[in-house]
């Protein structure tokens, strides 16, 4: 819904020249997304700068594995966690995975049930999902842990390639930030609905601008995202 | 309750978003097992490019609603990411040059 209405033509035509015409043409209305808000647009735009990031470590981590002489470590191996005397490969990224995917499936009905007015189903999904992230992390700074004292470093590691630290801390370092971020994000968000400032359309204290049931489904975009990402970092880190 | 991107916002059943879930984790078990079998050569990387492009399908498609929005927007974010397929392309030879120059000089250092 638009929070401003196209100015008519005619009022476009008296405006003056110069640099008044420069801030009166950016700030008129040009709208090419008719059906969504500036807020989900401007979310959707900042995802896309984000894409970019993250493509650039991962094709720099690829730049980086296919030059090199040295073989790659096997992540097969390094990833794998001992449980009762067996070796189980990528064990614990594999339910780092699972966790993800649950919140994200958390998120998607949060939305849901924001769009149906229920503040309370809302706030309890919107909690889930930010247990599942902060879960997430935890796992990760064990992960981090483990292979600190493994002896990973940005610079070298005992089985082969020294890029493969740097890689690894770097893509899931950014992507862990990421997570931390989204769920600070959530818990700011679900007090919001806890309070019932979407019903009352009360004034945010950074944008005041008035809050909107909107709101959860941006948030929910970016925690999607996230997501999104571990789905690449997964697949191409971890997998390949 | 029939599906809408009205101006009240998204509106879908619940049931879709579970189908999605499960079958999120239904791809995401898949590439694990590619793994734990210890599949290798071309039949693995096709098999974890598949499972991870369905994935991230069933997220921006259903789970980010791009399914339902227009089209201005869906190219607007969806597009410009295809550049990056050209840079992986560009890094790609570039790296090759970079092995074949490292093996041409640094070969029994």
């Amino acid at each position: 819904m638009p929070d401003v209405t196209p100015a008519p033509t005619q009022d476009i035509a008296l405006q003056p020249g110069g640099l008044r015409s420069l801030v009166a043409d950016w700030s008129s209305d040009q709208r090419a997304f008719r059906t969504a808000s500036w807020g989900k647009a401007m979310m959707w735009i900042f995802l896309l700068s984000d894409t970019f990031i993250f493509s650039c470590f991962l094709i720099s981590y690829m730049t980086v594995r296919m030059s090199t002489v040295i073989p790659w470590p096997n992540p097969s191996e390094v990833f794998s966690l001992e449980i009762g005397g067996k070796e189980l490969p990528l064990l614990l990224i594999a339910i780092m995975t699972f966790v993800l995917i649950s919140s994200s499936g958390t998120m998607a009905m949060a939305v849901n049930f924001a769009y149906r007015r229920d503040r309370v189903r809302t706030v309890l999904l919107m909690l889930a999902t930010a247990a599942f992230g902060a879960t997430f992390v935890g796992m990760q700074a064990f992960e981090w842990t483990k292979l600190i004292h493994e002896g990973v470093r940005p610079w070298g590691n005992p089985w082969g390639a020294p890029q493969f630290g740097s890689a690894f801390f770097m893509i899931t370092g950014f992507h862990g930030t990421h997570v931390t971020i989204g769920v600070i994000f959530l818990l700011i968000m679900a007090r919001k609905v806890w309070r019932g400032d979407f019903d009352q359309g009360r004034k945010g204290f950074f944008t005041s601008r008035s809050g909107r049931w909107e709101i959860v489904e941006i948030t929910g975009l970016y925690w999607h995202f996230v997501d999104l990402v571990w789905v690449f970092i997964f697949a191409l880190f971890y997998l390949w | 309750m029939a599906h809408a991107a009205t101006a009240e916002g998204q509106q879908h059943p619940i049931k879709l978003y579970l189908l999605v879930w499960g079958w999120l984790f239904i791809l995401s078990a898949c590439s694990y097992l590619v793994d734990y079998f210890g599949l290798q050569g071309t039949l693995r990387w096709s098999l974890i490019l598949l499972f991870m492009l369905v994935k991230a399908g069933l997220i921006v498609a259903v789970f980010m609603h791009m399914a339902w929005e227009r089209l201005a927007l869906a190219y607007a974010i969806l597009l410009p990411p295809v550049a990056v397929l050209v840079f992986v392309g560009i890094m790609v030879f570039e790296s090759d040059y970079t092995l074949f120059t490292r093996e041409l000089f640094f070969a029994g250092q």
